[in-house]
């Protein structure tokens, strides 16, 4: 089946309004009109922020894993499987622990510094290993990641904010509320200069020779990508918490029935990472209402049965 | 020559038994302040926790993957011990804390157990047997694998009622540091059953270690031996995991140490270094970490870090022989 850009744009509204008006209080457009009422404060405090955040996280986490497997050239590569969501964890750990009154700012650098520095790690790894396996380098990674996240649980153990770090990180959007989600919004820059940078990050995935006789600046693009990788994991992270396979299955989804020309995917990845997160976090509201599941419980158990059935599919890996 | 090796292994089992049996001794008087009578109770608790734990697991590893015929995977990694806390959530979650499958404990541990062998068995015949997947295939669908079972079980222990879930956290969260004590002296006994069932199968899994064909011709029931196997390894697995919780990595740290130290295809002699090598790890090092470097942390976060950092180099040795 060949999905149009503008039927993936209509769900993805359609679940906007879905999402809009459910929830432990009643709201109906109606009430909208009555710029007074209760329910257009809650509204606009944390309705409307929470879809502006989920927008914003399936956008970003989708092509923040997009632009890793065109760099890695490896379909398996993403913020989940690579250590990036993890090295972001333990640089705010780091921040926690060195400032006892750590602030937003310090826990970003500290985020955005380690993320950086582990998905650099990552890729120079990865430059390293001779077998560039399809499956053997996601291995690697998540292994990578977990003893990146060992070294949190260890850090966390021996300063006590062990507590903290657990809490801290379960992805959720149950507590965005306006003032504390728009950080988010440095996805929307970084989503556009993916968007530019397309073309590029396509030659550089090429490798290194290839890149540098078509003229182009090796380092300096996979550079961006990486700095762009390091940021929106690291927002997401700090923001909502950590939202595992996002970025691995929907451009794997994508580029199943539209094929990997960058420009062309971009538009869809962004369009399906919002449908799919959209989705889960309706679900994660409806099951237990008026309670409801983290996001990041319902992404991981749809994500990763989604990712098996992608591991075992075609005979492409099989002996 | 044939002697020589068997001396020299002798020898190796006889120094790490007093390696493992200095550090217990290290562990149960080293430092004892205040009342010796409340202490030392509550050590040797931990102890035989500990020791439990490290030999079911090396006994359950060194089985599993000589019929899997592999030495990367363990059941831990595959998700089978994530096995145990699926049922146990799925049990709470459809029948209640009242149901006579969490009330009688029998029940509920021979529930578990049914359950994690027919997923060993599942993921044996549609894995392993088939034979078609190479291993780094099986490994990194073994991690998603146990990857989904934990995110469903947190899943599910989300949206359970309340009440339940504070009933079931207390069947569920063991670790080191809350080691389930009443369940001690049922898993000794079942370890020693399951090592007096085995000690039968020791010869046959050395001859397994010939491959299939080769197995079958010299007259093993193979698929009988496998399903014997598989069996023995869940009630291994479950039973440490009731007790401590999950250990994710020790099996790896140990089987394979055990292969490298000792020169050897009998798995007597693996299964028996496997396990002191595995009481060494656990209590030494909770020793180590407690006394020596004086920190708050748990031997199973030392061991997730050394574990991870050993799994990729044994993946990076497995991708050099592969091409």
């Amino acid at each position: 089946m060949k999905l149009k850009l503008w039927m993936l744009v209509t769900a993805a509204i359609v679940l906007s309004f879905v999402s809009l008006f459910i929830g432990a209080i009643d709201i109906t457009p109606k009430d909208l009109l009555d710029f007074q009422s209760d329910e257009v404060e809650i509204f606009l405090a944390s309705r409307l922020p929470r879809l502006m955040a989920i927008i914003l996280t399936g956008a970003g986490m989708s092509i923040a894993g997009l632009i890793m497997q065109t760099l890695s050239r490896n379909k398996f590569v993403s913020p989940t499987t690579s250590g990036t969501l993890d090295a972001a964890k333990l640089g705010i750990v780091i921040s926690m622990v060195f400032f006892t009154n750590v602030t937003y700012m310090e826990k970003i650098i500290f985020g955005f510094a380690c993320a950086l520095i582990g998905t650099f790690i990552f890729m120079r790894l990865l430059d390293r290993i001779k077998l560039k396996d399809v499956i053997f380098v996601p291995l690697i990674g998540i292994m990578f990641g977990n003893i990146i996240s060992s070294i949190s649980t260890f850090i966390g153990y021996e300063a006590d904010v062990l507590q903290n770090v657990s809490s801290f990180f379960l992805g959720s959007f149950t507590l965005v509320v306006s003032g504390r989600y728009e950080l988010l919004y440095v996805a929307v820059p970084a989503i556009i200069l993916a968007y530019i940078f397309a073309n590029k990050f396509m030659v550089a995935g090429m490798g290194e020779d290839f890149a540098k006789n078509l003229g182009l600046s090796y380092k300096t693009v996979l550079n961006i990508g990486l700095i762009l990788i390091a940021i929106i994991s690291t927002i997401v992270v700090l923001t909502v918490g950590s939202i595992p396979f996002l970025g691995l299955i929907v451009p794997n989804l994508v580029s199943l029935y539209l094929g990997d020309n960058l420009r062309k995917v971009i538009p869809h990845t962004v369009a399906l990472g919002v449908v799919f997160l959209l989705a889960c976090d309706i679900v994660s509201r409806i099951i237990v209402a008026p309670y409801e599941i983290p996001v990041n419980t319902t992404v991981a158990v749809i994500g990763s049965a989604i990712f098996l059935v992608m591991l075992f599919r075609g005979k492409a890996y099989a002996k | 020559m044939q002697n020589n090796v068997k001396k020299r292994n002798t020898v190796k089992i006889l120094i790490l038994l007093v390696i493992a049996i200095v550090s217990i001794i290290g562990f149960l008087f080293y430092n004892i302040q205040g009342s010796f009578s409340y202490a030392f109770p509550k050590r040797v608790v931990r102890v035989c926790a500990m020791t439990i734990t490290g030999i079911a697991i090396a006994y359950a590893t060194v089985m599993f993957q000589t019929v899997t015929r592999n030495r990367i995977l363990t059941p831990s990694i595959i998700g089978i011990d994530s096995m145990y806390e699926v049922v146990q959530t799925v049990i709470y979650f459809f029948l209640g804390s009242a149901s006579i499958f969490v009330v009688d404990r029998y029940l509920n541990f021979g529930t578990a157990i049914v359950a994690m062998v027919i997923f060993a068995i599942l993921l044996y015949r549609f894995l392993f047997r088939a034979d078609k997947y190479p291993i780094f295939l099986l490994l990194l669908a073994g991690m998603i694998i146990g990857t989904l079972l934990g995110s469903l079980v947190n899943f599910l222990q989300v949206i359970i009622d309340p009440i339940e879930y504070l009933s079931l956290q207390n069947r569920l969260f063991a670790s080191f540091t809350n080691v389930k004590s009443e369940l001690v002296g049922i898993s000794a006994i079942i370890l020693i059953a399951c090592f007096l069932y085995g000690a039968r199968l020791m010869r046959d899994l050395d001859v397994m270690n010939l491959g299939r064909d080769n197995a079958i011709n010299l007259g093993i029931d193979y698929d009988k031996i496998v399903l014997r196997v598989l069996i023995l390894a869940s009630i291994l697995l479950a039973t440490s995991t009731a007790l401590v919780g999950p250990v994710t990595f020790l099996g790896l740290i140990v089987s394979n140490l055990a292969y490298q130290f000792l020169v050897t295809y009998k798995h007597s002699i693996l299964i028996l270094g496997a396990s002191l090598i595995s009481i060494i790890a656990l209590v030494g090092g909770q020793f180590l970490v407690l006394h020596v470097f004086e920190l708050q942390t748990t031997i199973s976060v030392i061991i997730n870090f050394i574990g991870g950092l050993y799994f990729i180099y044994l993946l990076l040795k497995e991708s050099r022989s592969a091409r």
